[in-house]
């Protein structure tokens, strides 16, 4: 089954009702699976031309061999499937051409983004991040928070620090601790999860989650997954009328049919000898 | 900013502590940064490590315990106007930044640099938690005009559809939630959204699209007004406000 065709996207990104600017990106490429989303920090516009240069070469570094070669061949360098290995890949080189560009132009000093990554394929999805931007998934009814956030708030309450009840009012909120394009390098999260048709996703920047609880984002989801253009849509209303204080971004995924990689024979062997 | 502890006996203050070092101590003995002579205070009483703009409040194991706002705690997030109670001692915590702060500047994302190790660790939960050598960096900030700045929410307008016929007719709905889903998802469903303007009608998916007051809708949120009668796959409902 074609990705293009098991797999809906739909994406919006909108300023908020109080940010001049939009520093979030996205881009997806539907054809290969993939989906980027990335919540960009900087003075001026630099916030927006690190959130930019992160989904572009991205995009790039991922659908490029991917075209050539398939999503489950194993790459030599890392021994993993080539897109667990082209997924993270992407972001070190993301990193790269943004930490590059800061050092190069006295303007975008010090500026940096978020990222949050999907690459759909043989029933699966790897999912990478850094940094606060998320990915949910909605199975029946269940919305579950796919990503950890790389934030102070999250270390805080991972080390028994801070409730999460409590943690609704820390002033703490918008402190990362790993960001791409600040350092030389950065280490990206990339995990494994099978999908199942029916599943619904959403990659989004914290515009949406800081100002819709999960609660809500799941009554959403569930109520609209009929209708996704519509349920983006009211995601992001929902982050606008309860203040709309930060760039608000949102992608969604449904899985519609079964998108297992067809194999040659030769693999298919190969499969065997490796159970 | 101004963070800091209001230290009382009785009623009567004794004295006043700014919150201006990653961690201070409360006890007994004279190297503590807030000395409490007294015997039912412990050595080492308690500590209170501030991070960011949120301060911790730390039982030292003590004998006597610390209490917050009456309630005995452990670890403790401090908010503004809190009161810790030592002993007959009383601390209140002033800390006059708002927790949603109006300002741009607060809100945007920043890195807080952590020390390298805590990037090989980070993973291992319980690792974490050491900010010793953190250093923010702060973003240059665009000042945006404070009109611009949306701060009280509106109050909840508060309303509810009646049923009026087939088999549940009289039965009445509290549109008390953001989104009322109408219909069974993956089949035929319409949601009711409140917004701080009023309530929407929506058709979200479905052969059956609602009609407002004998208007079919098109795909479009459809504002209702009090006692529009809604019909949805032959059933008839009734929106009305309240209060």
């Amino acid at each position: 089954m074609k990705l293009e065709l098991a797999l809906e996207i739909v994406a919006q990104t909108n300023a908020g009702m109080v940010r001049a600017h939009n520093e979030d990106s996205i881009a997806f490429d539907a054809a290969c699976g993939l989906l980027v989303l990335a919540d960009g920090m900087g003075g001026y516009n630099a916030g927006e031309v690190a959130s930019d240069i992160a989904v572009k070469v991205m995009l790039e570094a991922v659908t490029v061999p991917l075209k050539k070669s398939t999503a489950v061949a194993l790459d030599p360098a890392s021994g993993d499937e080539l897109a667990i290995a082209l997924l993270g890949r992407s972001i070190h080189q993301a990193n790269t051409a943004i930490f590059e560009k800061s050092r190069s132009h006295a303007q975008y000093a010090g500026m940096g983004t978020t990222i949050v990554s999907a690459l759909f394929y043989d029933n699966r999805v790897v999912v990478g991040h850094v940094g606060d931007s998320r990915l949910y998934r909605l199975r029946g009814e269940q919305l579950e928070l796919i990503t950890r956030d790389h934030s102070l708030l999250q270390e805080q309450i991972d080390s028994g620090m801070i409730s999460v009840e409590n943690a609704r009012h820390s002033r703490n909120k918008n402190l990362v601790t790993r960001a791409v394009g600040i350092d030389a390098d950065v280490v990206p999260e990339v995990r494994l999860y099978d999908v199942e048709v029916g599943d619904i996703y959403l990659l989004c920047s914290d515009g949406l989650n800081d100002m819709v609880e999960d609660d809500d984002i799941q009554s959403v989801l569930y109520a609209m997954q009929g209708n996704l253009p519509l349920a983006a849509e009211q995601l992001i209303q929902t982050a606008n009328d309860n203040g709309g204080r930060d760039n608000v971004s949102v992608m969604l995924v449904k899985v519609k049919q079964d998108f297992a990689q067809p194999r040659s024979w030769l693999l298919r062997l190969l499969d065997l000898f490796k159970k | 900013m101004t963070t800091k502890l209001i230290l009382s006996l009785d009623g009567a203050v004794i004295g006043e502590y700014p919150l201006n070092a990653p961690r201070i101590t409360i006890g007994r003995k004279p190297h503590n940064d807030i000395v409490v002579n007294n015997l039912a205070v412990s050595g080492e009483h308690a500590a209170i490590v501030t991070i960011g703009h949120d301060s911790f409040l730390e039982d030292l194991n003590s004998t006597n315990g610390v209490l917050v706002n009456g309630a005995p705690v452990k670890k403790y997030v401090l908010q503004h106007n809190d009161v810790i109670e030592i002993s007959k001692y009383r601390l209140k915590y002033l800390n006059d930044r708002p927790v949603q702060a109006s300002s741009d500047e607060f809100e945007r994302t920043m890195i807080l640099r952590a020390p390298q190790q805590t990037y090989a660790v980070s993973d291992k939960s319980g690792d974490t938690g050491q900010f010793k050598a953190a250093e923010v960096v702060a973003a240059p900030v665009q000042p945006v005009p404070p009109e611009q700045v949306k701060s009280s929410a509106p109050p909840i307008l508060l309303a509810a559809i009646q049923v009026l016929n087939g088999p549940n007719a009289g039965r009445e709905l509290n549109l008390v939630k953001g989104l009322t889903t109408l219909g069974k998802p993956g089949v035929q469903v319409a949601v009711l959204t409140r917004r701080p303007q009023g309530f929407f009608i929506t058709h979200v998916e479905g052969a059956n699209f609602p009609s407002v007051n004998g208007h079919v809708l098109s795909g479009q949120p459809h504002p209702l007004q009090d006692h529009d009668l809604i019909e949805l796959a032959g059933i008839k409902m009734e929106f009305y406000l309240k209060g």
